[in-house]
């Protein structure tokens, strides 16, 4: 157990430095950082006096560390675009992606279990086929084009809820929030569904197999035989053992949502990291490319770290299996 | 007197008929949704290949493009020039048919050969993996678990980030098409690799290849002349869906911005534009494109769910 634990975490740490390297040489081969920060008229002295106050004079390994230093205290230089430190933008940024990821993350694992459940134990209904069908449908569909129906849909036809941006927000501390208002709230609708969509089809495709899965296991078929009511049969015996494989899908799909964000808050406009990730790939910002390489891959890492501990911690067998071995 | 030897014309069929009388091909006669998908791609496959007979305008020529035709709905004649477009046309006046059809050959073009790229270095890392084994092995198989972590589109877009930064801006525009297809194929060829590797190692062992060492071949006609052909059924569904994903991640990458120029505008391109002219009503600039991207990969992706049902690989 100790040992999995150690090589997991060695194997993160690893992973973790190459993504470092990376986005190092990002910014040691893309482009010249004192043609950046210079003007046209400098003299050699000029150059050389900024090289040696940034560190480039000093050998690879020393600059890779002390880029690393300072990417874990936060900082990674100043935006090429806006002129401003990379930290600050992405904090003023980050409650609009996480509030929008943290609504679909919730619509699509509470519809999806639900709905998945439904169509399990409803397998020959109308209404259950019907949901399959229209899952498929929305599986294929590529989520610009979801967002882009749903704008057409609510806001160009019908008219009742914006296309784009967040509303108004309330600043509580350092956080703006989108909650407290009415506009806010509505501004939220559209990107969550979009966003939480092909994640709710892909719980609910996952739930319903693994329950009739379930259901047909000999432990439901005596608990049947027990008199038990239908209800405590499918919700504490059947629900409760599809949960480990779900657990694991979801967290792995959380990292997948702030992925995904970045199309959604494009259609939308909406003003969060994804937004502005984009906008810095377009116009080669590399502060801010390289700053959002690290905060992604550190929470990949981690959520993957914490899924597969999570997921030995819960199935008691793969212990057994570990300690066999 | 030339005594003619009678050639006994033996009943061999053509190639051609024992394909068709074999087990595969019967499944695809017989799957109404296999003919359905393959007869639309075959059409929209001819359709971007054939562009520049069958389109009526070049969108691309601006000699032929008139302003004063801009927001023509489609099938009906424009106030102005009196012109009549099938689908309309855009806000610069060009068809939007023609726009499509240029739009779904580079759609394609970046689809097949990103896929194409994908293929080979997934069957050559997958196939060296297996082959060769220990910390080789262990090294490509790492790699590729870790980059599963990652969901492929971000992969293809920080790939394309860090290669617009490193060419230099006055190529930026004519690269684009082939970084976007380098980006695709490195964030995709982890699933060939792995399939590859899969089941190469249980044909490794097999007779035929032990006989071919032992007749001194070294290890990459062995690869690839004994192993490779006998691992490709899998390769070829995986390909074909990919395909599909692929398509769709050029789509949204150029949707995104950071995919095909204006210049070379794909399908993601064209929806990008038409985008902006929801609000003020010309919705077939938008409405046709996004028909077009949906028809190409859903009929890939069916003929991919067909491909695999029929070779029944050991997929799954």
């Amino acid at each position: 157990m100790f040992a999995y634990i150690v090589r997991r975490m060695l194997q993160s740490v690893i992973v973790l430095l190459v993504v470092g390297l990376v986005a190092f040489s990002m910014f040691r081969f893309v482009g010249d950082p004192i043609d950046n920060m210079l003007g046209q008229e400098r003299t050699q002295a000029d150059i050389d006096r900024l090289r040696a106050e940034l560190g480039l004079d000093q050998p690879f390994p020393v600059q890779y560390y002390k880029f690393l230093k300072n990417a874990v205290q936060g900082n990674f230089g100043v935006s090429y675009r806006q002129g401003r430190p990379v930290s600050t933008i992405i904090a003023e940024r980050a409650p609009a992606t996480l509030e929008l990821a943290f609504v679909s993350g919730f619509l699509a694992i509470t519809m999806g279990i639900a709905l998945g459940v439904f169509t399990a134990i409803r397998r020959q209904g109308i209404a259950a086929n019907l949901i399959m069908t229209v899952s498929l449908i929305g599986v294929s569909l590529p989520t610009f084009l979801i967002g882009i129906l749903l704008i057409y849909i609510f806001s160009v036809e019908l008219d009742l809820l914006p296309s784009f941006g967040r509303g108004e927000t309330v600043m509580i501390g350092n956080w703006s929030t989108g909650f407290l208002t009415a506009s806010g709230l509505k501004a939220l609708i559209l990107p969550a569904i979009t966003l939480g969509l092909y994640q709710m089809t892909l719980i609910m495709r996952l739930v319903r197999s693994e329950m009739l899965e379930v259901l047909r296991a000999d432990y439901v078929r005596f608990a049947r035989a027990r008199g038990l009511s239908d209800r405590v049969i499918n919700f504490r015996h059947a629900l409760k053992n599809t949960m480990v494989p779900v657990i694991t899908i979801t967290g792995l799909q959380l990292g997948s949502i702030i992925a995904f964000a970045i199309i959604t808050e494009t259609v939308f406009q909406w003003p969060g990291v994804g937004l502005l990730f984009i906008n810095a790939i377009q116009f080669v910002d590399i502060p801010v490319m390289a700053a959002y390489l690290m905060l992604i891959s550190v929470m990949f890492v981690s959520i993957n770290l914490i899924v597969d501990l999570l997921y030995y911690a819960i199935d008691p067998r793969l212990r057994v299996d570990a300690r066999a071995t | 007197m030339t005594d003619t030897i009678e050639t006994p014309t033996a009943p061999t069929k053509s190639r051609f008929a024992k394909f068709w009388d074999s087990d595969f091909a019967w499944s695809f006669r017989h799957s109404p949704v296999a003919l359905m998908a393959s007869l639309v791609v075959l059409i929209l496959l001819l359709a971007a290949v054939f562009a520049p007979v069958i389109a009526p305008y070049n969108p691309f020529d601006p000699a032929s493009l008139n302003l004063m035709n801009g927001f023509t709905p489609p099938g009906t004649p424009n106030a102005f020039t009196q012109e009549t477009f099938f689908l309309g046309t855009d806000d610069q006046g060009r068809d939007v048919f023609s726009t499509i059809l240029y739009g779904m050959r580079i759609s394609l073009f970046v689809g097949v050969s990103a896929v194409m790229l994908a293929l080979i270095i997934g069957v050559i890392l997958g196939l060296v993996a297996a082959y060769f084994g220990g910390w080789v092995e262990t090294l490509i198989m790492r790699i590729a678990d870790v980059q599963l972590t990652f969901p492929a589109i971000l992969v293809a877009m920080l790939i394309f980030g860090i290669a617009k930064g490193v060419t230099p801006p006055e190529y930026r525009n004519e690269m684009a098409i082939y970084v976007l297809i380098i980006a695709i194929a490195l964030s995709d060829w982890v699933q060939f690799a792995r399939v590859v590797r899969g089941a190469a190692l249980v044909e490794k062992n097999k007779e035929y290849v032990q006989a071919a060492r032992l007749i001194g071949r070294g290890p990459i006609p062995i690869m690839f002349r004994h192993i490779l052909p006998n691992v490709l059924s899998p390769v070829l569904v995986i390909a074909t869906i990919s395909l599909a994903l692929a398509i769709i991640a050029e789509a949204t990458l150029s949707f995104l911005g950071v995919g095909a120029p204006p210049t070379q505008p794909s399908l993601g391109t064209l929806i990008r534009i038409g985008q902006g002219f929801l609000f003020s009503g010309e919705w077939w600039i938008l409405f046709f494109p996004a028909c077009t991207l949906l028809a190409l990969a859903l009929s890939v992706n069916l003929l991919g769910d067909w491909l695999r049902d029929a070779l029944n690989p050991k997929l799954r």
